[in-house]
């Protein structure tokens, strides 16, 4: 598979690692304002999120990380409103989180692939498809593709059961793809796979990105996956849940083994656990 | 699997084996003793009485048997009357069946939707199950029968109905709350109505669920079919035999041969549900792709 090369390695803004976000309503899609989650209420209350604000620029790649506890699914869960928050309020291309989700901005994908097995795998990714209401022969020309894209074509006709843990993951991707939402949220996704698979679908994970030039925000506790996907990282602490630092990874896009092995690539690694030492401590 | 299937016979046959010879055991062994335990005057559970046909013991022979012997002073043999009988009560028990299917059914799928009437009429459906219904099948018989436009069996089949509506209330419950949450979460995301969630992701995801509730369903409606029969003043059906054999002529021999008749009915109707099932989830398993 060829990538277009370079296509996005402009994409992402120059900003001095581990400097805040600033407001930028021109280029952020995403904007996180103050957002405030706690769980429960009295004694038990347990505070998620503590005025966390984060601006996600249009078509970049962003990360977040931490110790679990730091409220980073529970945050991803607020900017797709799963989840409201407490205080403080989501906008998606100028819509409210609520608006967002009901016009379908949202791609899902969680860390279990959460395929129906009672459909094919075609079927599984015309899912949504099928809610919009696009008709039969362009939403099967429509997963068809997405399943070329994801390299499993010739596993359509297969139920999920079937496939490998790698592979129903893919699908999964392909299936949040489908209807080309603005912003694809993606909650440990590769968390359950082996290293060496999970390398293959972070290389393959960037190649779609590439390709189809959209918005990821991506949640994840390894370090050398946040570094190797991400145009930017947002470190996160627990107790309570906020943004502890930002990071901007300046590796170039395309990302290959070459990046793996480069010194920048370490250098940002460092950099990132250092950052999540001193999370541990505070 | 052809086996699998020989084991599974073999087992069966192996059960029956057993269960003959306690019952011809006991029979033979209750006749020699003089129907006490050894040594004393104490009586043993079941009188075995002579033979013949006021046998209260019967050899399982003389059981067979009678299916082919006239039942009431010639005329019609016993194996054609019940066989008609039969037919009167699968017809009951069908529509039973499907009736407390649908209902239970429904009556899950609004709980499910609806906490607020799960609150306020799971007690109730609780309470009605717990109530004996020996008890009140003759007063719901004889006031459904009382509906003009409704065949008479019809009071029987809302009992049968009664019984098997509340597995399937349940198990339609457990099944639809069994998909994973980030299931509900991937459907919340693409914003979909309570209809399209349902029949997109609860009610498969709730398949067999269905049908362990339609399993535990299939044997109460034959149950509550025979109990509806035998409380009913037309004494037609199973349950009508039942009756007129053990209460009017108290036929010792043709009692148990229509009992056999009522337990078969109740293995055929399971039957024809797990039949169902295993096509079912043949398609939705996808077992042959």
């Amino acid at each position: 598979m060829t990538t277009s090369e370079g296509s996005a390695t402009s994409t992402t803004p120059d900003r001095a690692a581990g400097e805040p976000s600033t407001p930028d309503a021109d280029r952020a899609l995403v904007s996180v304002r103050e957002v405030t989650k706690r769980f429960g209420d009295g004694s038990d209350a347990v505070t998620a999120l503590r005025d966390v604000s984060i601006d996600v620029p249009s078509r970049s790649f962003w990360s977040l990380i931490g110790p679990s506890g730091c409220g980073k699914s529970t945050l991803l869960r607020v900017m797709g409103d799963l989840i409201e928050p407490t205080a403080g309020a989501v906008t998606v291309g100028g819509k409210t989180a609520a608006e967002a989700r009901r016009s379908r901005d949202y791609g899902m994908v969680f860390q279990k692939p959460t395929l129906f097995n009672w459909r094919t795998v075609r079927r599984n990714v015309e899912l949504p498809l099928e809610i919009l209401g696009m008709n039969r022969d362009e939403r099967r020309r429509r997963a068809d593709e997405m399943l070329q894209l994801v390299e499993l074509g010739e596993f359509a006709t297969k139920r999920p059961g079937q496939l490998s843990g790698g592979m129903q993951q893919r699908v999964a991707i392909a299936r949040a793809l489908s209807f080309e939402p603005s912003l694809l949220l993606m909650d440990e996704p590769f968390g359950a796979l082996d290293e060496i698979t999970r390398e293959r679908m972070n290389d393959e994970l960037l190649r779609i990105w590439q390709r189809l030039q959209t918005t990821v925000v991506f949640v994840t506790h390894s370090i050398p996956e946040a570094v190797f996907l991400s145009s930017h990282i947002v470190v996160m602490s627990p107790r309570p849940g906020r943004v502890l630092a930002e990071i901007d990874v300046d590796l170039p896009y395309p990302r290959d083994e070459e990046t793996r092995e480069s010194p920048r690539y370490f250098e940002l690694v460092t950099e990132v656990r250092e950052t999540l030492r001193q999370a541990q401590q505070g | 699997m052809i086996t699998g299937r020989r084991r599974t016979a073999l087992n069966v046959l192996g059960v029956l084996v057993v269960l003959v010879a306690l019952w011809e055991g006991y029979r033979a062994a209750a006749l020699a003793l003089g129907n006490t335990w050894p040594g004393s005057q104490l009586g043993l559970p079941i009188v075995v009485r002579g033979s013949g046909n006021a046998d209260q013991f019967p050899h399982l022979w003389d059981i067979v048997a009678a299916f082919g012997r006239p039942y009431r002073g010639g005329g019609e043999l016993l194996g054609t009357f019940l066989l008609s009988e039969l037919a009167y009560t699968m017809r009951e028990v069908a529509v039973g069946f499907v009736l407390g299917v649908l209902l239970g059914f429904l009556l899950g799928v609004l709980f499910r939707h609806s906490p607020l009437a799960e609150k306020g009429l799971m007690p109730y459906v609780i309470a009605s199950q717990t109530v004996p219904f020996i008890a009140f099948a003759p007063i719901l018989v004889v006031s459904v029968n009382q509906v003009d436009f409704l065949p008479v069996w019809m009071g029987v089949a809302v009992l049968s109905m009664y019984l098997v509506f509340f597995p399937m209330t349940i198990n339609t419950l457990r099944g639809l709350r069994a998909a994973p949450a980030t299931a509900e979460e991937l459907m919340r995301s693409y914003a979909v109505s309570w209809w399209t969630r349902l029949w997109k992701l609860r009610v498969p995801a709730a398949v067999p669920f269905l049908f362990v509730g339609m399993k535990i369903g299939a044997t109460a409606a034959v149950v509550g079919a025979i109990v509806g029969e035998i409380s009913a003043p037309s004494s037609a059906g199973i349950g009508g035999a039942i009756f007129a054999f053990g209460r009017v002529s108290n036929n010792a021999l043709q009692l148990f041969a229509t009992t056999v008749v009522a337990g078969l009915l109740g293995v055929v109707t399971y039957l024809v549900v797990v039949l169902l099932e295993r096509s079912v989830l043949r398609v939705y398993e996808g077992s042959g792709s």
